[in-house]
């Protein structure tokens, strides 16, 4: 996928002038996080669960070795395979050898953000294999050649006249603009695909070292599907997804579907342990776990480690009030949001991602909601701490930073220069230029202020400037005493 | 201005760290505290050696310089049993002093203490002094307003502020809270975020001058200057053409403190607020609604 | 070759070359334990309540609910809602449960296979239900295809009352009952299928509609002890 973060800008501001995608978000901004606050009202050891899913992820990691090591010797003994992909390139050339070795024309694809981090339609279909995405939302994307703008709501940025458009370009079919017979026409168009596809490729939520299992959470059965008719599974997922017991993936469920998308339960939750048994009648024949690293392994025992604990529930986005206000696109790669704006300059490099973590007010309501707690403001001050110390911030932020810490850490120094820019402003407001209003409305070097909102201009004197009045007033009261 | 000192009971010895934000935009912010914290039986000082907290460089990532101011404050206020400030960002960046400093730093535990040691001052009030110490004083006051109050992101999630200032409030004769929609969410002000990314924080301030709008009050009361300059003057360039109609921004201590002969925020005069009580009919911010700069769903 | 890199980077993450053995013995003591994390309150019930939950819960997610005093009430009853659906077959696996009743005086064609795109109904039976969510738990074995649960556009399930279990951890107890190797290791099915209501989706402009890919409605048919 082609990165545009660096035009995170630019994108955000185009974002803000499209009245479809406003709508959209809107829409988004009332519905996730109002379904979420009532789940976790009926859950009343919602906190408690939280906790011990941060403290179980923390346990996983220090031990992720070796929970990774139980993870392939149960797939490899319920007949499975596991493959390893250092980068994103690897794992796609692991995937499509497999297609190649069972001579795959066509593959279905459920949901998987892990595929789309390492571009794994591209390259199936650079390398003469369709694959065809499933998922009501991906579907909709690849037909308009379009890429997910949310991690579990992929075609949010996308309304009823695209998906109408995208389906009559495509399904030789009346064009409709009812939402029920968008979605049947759907159904029967996969339904087509699923029976005739070689190779399944679905992503996992968590992969159960215990068992040698992997889980899909979803609510279409597409998933389902995709795994269960053709001869060959191949699950893509990343190694910081394994957990180990059931009971833990447990924990982990009631958090994930309650933080996504305020369901009590996704309706399915699909356990895979390898190929189809003695007896069986349908299910695959071979079963294939890629576990793609990516720059995870290095974020072990890092300053961003905490990241890896990330579910994937996108509670963190749906209450962002940047992503809110912008939408998944404008940041540009994979991952939007804030847990986007910590993993993507890990991915793409902070030089090409530096945008993302500087673009949040640091408001903390996405970590007030991640299901697992992570810190993800701090995490995103990290990326401005590595950004400034590889001197990669902007100029003239570090030049004005620079000049305000000169004074900042000169008390009387300092003292004169907000004494003269009080004065010096609330001069201007008085003026006539300033329209004698108590505020100004237009000032040179803060048009980034001015433009949008006016400048409350200072009272007078700074505070320091009348305490030592009253202070040498009340000295000279106590002399006269 | 002064106010007498009830020397029978032990004052406790409070340094008040202004913030840069008050002290050059707003010294009567100061001057509110001041008042609420002597009224309370402490003795106040105001330490020479403060400037700003350190926020737009620990958010900058510039580690070197927030632990060089750090330490400077540390310093200023070491001889404080508490450092009060009326902001949840400030007291916020306080907390994270500790975080700025090695493990064998001698400064690293006086961080600790400092951090430990402060307070927003509604907060401090609340919690430290206690309600019972204020609510006379609060009580004989009559303040015939409606207002609502925005809860700033440091203060709410970092602080766990959002009680304390209503608590405070509600004692107040003729006060009436109306609490907008989404009180908790952002402004969009975010320090240097909203010159960095003006566009993205302007449709944020504009979603929240929207609410608070449509919140029928009167008055926007908050505890932290940088949201209340962010918001006032979004609210004052929305509604430029209805002057009267405008919701003035204020400090909570201002309204705690009775202080409010000084203009409100980005305002030229004090204004004699209409209505006491909101009725049915109460319409203020009708019409700044209806030119508000996005549609809304 | 990235197998292992990434352990390195892990194990050099982690600040050790190999693990000790301590920490070895932390994780198979985990893994062993296979103990319970917080258990909801929600679900702890005595069993009427919680077959009463289980319906409310299943009854929010859409599904809908049968009661039946007997299994043998099942053939009739079946056919029943596929007449009241204009349907006239349906499909089934060779499930002993199924295979004992009388479906002799039934409307509808019966057919024991694997599903196939443009079926209908199919009937299958169920391990166990969850009250917690109101949630079917099956797995896959030779007499119970995964197709079946996936493919039709109706699925009809049986649940015994007396499978109705509180929480999933109860479920996973079960499992691990029902399905073990000859050294009482726990022989993972396949699939395990959880099923919480009829398939939906919400990705046209966010509005939710039944029935995506998987089944458009889901009928459970409960049995009384």
């Amino acid at each position: 996928m082609d990165i545009n973060t660096p035009f995170f800008k630019a994108r955000a501001s185009e974002a803000l002038q499209d009245a479809n995608l406003q709508q959209a978000l809107g829409n988004l901004k009332q519905g996730f996080p109002h379904k979420r606050a009532i789940a976790v009202e009926r859950m009343p050891e919602f906190e408690a669960l939280r906790d011990q899913g941060r403290d179980l992820k923390n346990h996983i990691l220090e031990h992720l070795d070796l929970y990774l090591e139980q993870f392939e010797s149960k797939v490899t003994e319920n007949g499975g395979q596991v493959h390893w992909a250092r980068t994103g390139d690897d794992a796609n050339r692991i995937i499509l050898d497999i297609c190649q070795q069972v001579n795959a024309k066509t593959v279905t694809k459920g949901k998987s953000m892990v595929s789309e981090e390492t571009g794994l339609n591209d390259y199936l279909e650079k390398n003469g294999i369709q694959p065809v995405e499933t998922d009501l939302g991906e579907y909709i994307l690849q037909l308009r050649g379009d890429h997910p703008s949310h991690i579990i709501a992929p075609a949010i940025h996308l309304n009823l006249e695209d998906v109408s458009e995208a389906f009559h370009a495509h399904h030789n079919k009346p064009k409709s603009d009812d939402p029920v017979t968008l979605m049947q026409e759907a159904r029967d168009a996969l339904r087509e695909k699923f029976v005739v596809a070689d190779v399944g490729i679905t992503g996992a939520n968590f992969c159960v070292a215990e068992t040698g299992s992997t889980i899909i959470v979803t609510n279409e059965g597409n998933g389902d599907l995709t795994q269960t008719l053709p001869k060959t599974h191949i699950v893509i997922t990343s190694i910081e997804k394994v957990v180990p017991t059931l009971e833990d993936m447990t924990l982990f469920l009631r958090l994930l579907a309650r933080s996504a998308t305020g369901q009590e339960f996704t309706v399915y939750n699909t356990l895979s342990s390898g190929p189809r048994r003695e007896g069986d009648q349908d299910g695959p024949e071979n079963f294939h776990v890629v576990l793609v690293d990516n720059g995870r392994s290095e974020m072990v025992g890092s300053q961003f480690q905490d990241m890896l604990r990330c579910i994937r529930c996108s509670a963190c986005m749906n209450h962002c009030p940047v992503y809110g206000a912008v939408g998944g696109h404008s940041y540009g790669w994979v991952y939007p949001g804030p847990m986007g704006s910590v993993l993507t300059p890990k991915m793409i490099g902070i030089e090409k991602g530096a945008a993302l973590p500087n673009a949040s007010t640091f408001c903390g309501k996405c970590e007030s909601v991640c299901p697992v707690r992570i810190p993800l403001p701090k995490l995103m001050r990290h990326w401005r701490e590595d950004e400034f110390s590889k001197h990669l911030t902007p100029k003239a932020a570090r030049y004005g930073l620079g000049s305000w810490a000169f004074l900042a850490k000169r008390p009387a120094l300092y003292r004169q220069f907000t004494k003269a820019s009080s004065w010096g402003l609330k001069l201007l407001a008085n003026s006539p230029f300033g329209g004698k209003k108590g505020k100004l409305e237009s000032l040179p070097l803060a048009s980034g202020w001015t433009d949008f909102r006016d400048m409350p201009a200072p009272q007078g004197e700074t505070f320091m400037q009348q305490w030592k009045k009253r202070q040498n007033a009340e000295q000279t009261d106590g002399d006269a005493s | 201005m002064s106010q007498q000192h009830t020397p029978q009971r032990p004052s406790p010895n409070v340094g008040l760290f202004i913030t840069c934000l008050a002290d050059m935009f707003r010294p009567s912010i100061g001057f509110a505290t001041v008042k609420l914290l002597e009224q309370t039986g402490c003795r106040v000082s105001v330490p020479e050696q403060q400037t700003c907290c350190g926020q737009p460089a620990y958010n900058t990532g510039d580690r070197r310089t927030s632990a060089e101011i750090a330490r400077m404050t540390i310093d200023a206020f070491a001889g404080y049993e508490y450092l009060v400030a009326p902001s949840g960002s400030c007291v916020g960046m306080i907390k994270y002093y500790p975080e700025l400093f090695d493990a064998e730093d001698p400064y690293q535990q006086l961080a600790q203490s400092l951090a430990d040691r402060s307070y927003e001052i509604t907060s401090f009030l609340f919690d430290v002094i206690g309600i019972e110490a204020l609510q006379a004083q609060l009580q004989q006051l009559t303040i015939p307003r409606t207002v609502t109050y925005h809860d700033s992101c440091s203060g709410l999630r970092q602080l766990g502020i959002k009680q304390q200032p209503r608590e405070l409030l509600k004692q107040i004769n003729g006060l009436q809270i109306e609490e907008m929609t989404e009180a908790e969410t952002c402004c969009g002000f975010g320090g240097t975020f909203c010159v960095k990314y003006p566009e993205i924080s302007n449709r944020m301030v504009s979603n929240k001058s929207e609410f608070i709008n449509d919140s029928g009050a009167d008055t926007l009361v908050g505890g932290d200057l940088g949201c209340l300059l962010n918001m006032a003057g979004k609210l004052q360039r929305l509604g430029k053409d209805t002057p009267d109609a405008l919701v003035e921004a204020r400090h909570v201590v201002e309204l705690l403190a009775d202080m409010l002969d000084t203009p409100g925020i980005g305002e030229q005069d004090v204004r004699r607020l209409k209505a006491t009580t909101p009725t049915t009919d109460f319409a203020l911010g009708t019409e700044i609604t209806g030119s508000a700069a996005q549609p809304r769903k | 070759m990235s197998r292992a890199e990434i352990f390195a980077n892990i194990r050099r993450g982690l600040g050790r070359e190999v693990p000790s053995d301590t920490q070895r013995q932390t994780v198979q003591n985990r893994l062993r334990a296979q103990a319970d994390n917080i258990i909801p309150a929600r679900a702890q019930l005595p069993r009427p309540q919680q077959v009463e939950l289980f319906r409310a819960m299943a009854t929010e997610a859409a599904a809908e609910l049968i009661d039946l005093d007997s299994l043998e009430q099942l053939p009739a009853a079946c056919d029943n809602w596929l007449t009241t659906q204009g349907l006239n077959e349906f499909i089934c696996a060779s499930d002993p449960q199924l295979a004992g009743l009388d479906w002799s005086d039934i409307q509808a064609a019966k057919a024991e296979r694997v599903a196939q795109v443009g079926d209908m109904a199919a009937l299958t039976t169920s391990f166990a239900g969850i009250a917690e969510t109101g949630t079917l738990m099956l797995y896959s074995r030779a007499d119970s295809p995964t197709t079946l649960n996936f493919l039709p556009d109706n699925h009809l399930v049986v649940l015994h009352e007396s499978d109705i279990l509180g929480v999933y951890e109860e479920a996973w107890k079960k499992l691990r009952n029902h399905c073990q190797t000859s050294d009482g290791l726990l022989q993972m099915p396949r699939t395990v299928n959880m099923i919480t209501g009829p398939s939906r989706s919400a990705d046209i402009e966010q509005t939710l509609l039944m029935g995506a890919h998987g089944p458009k409605r889901l009928v459970i048919f409960i049995v009384k002890n």
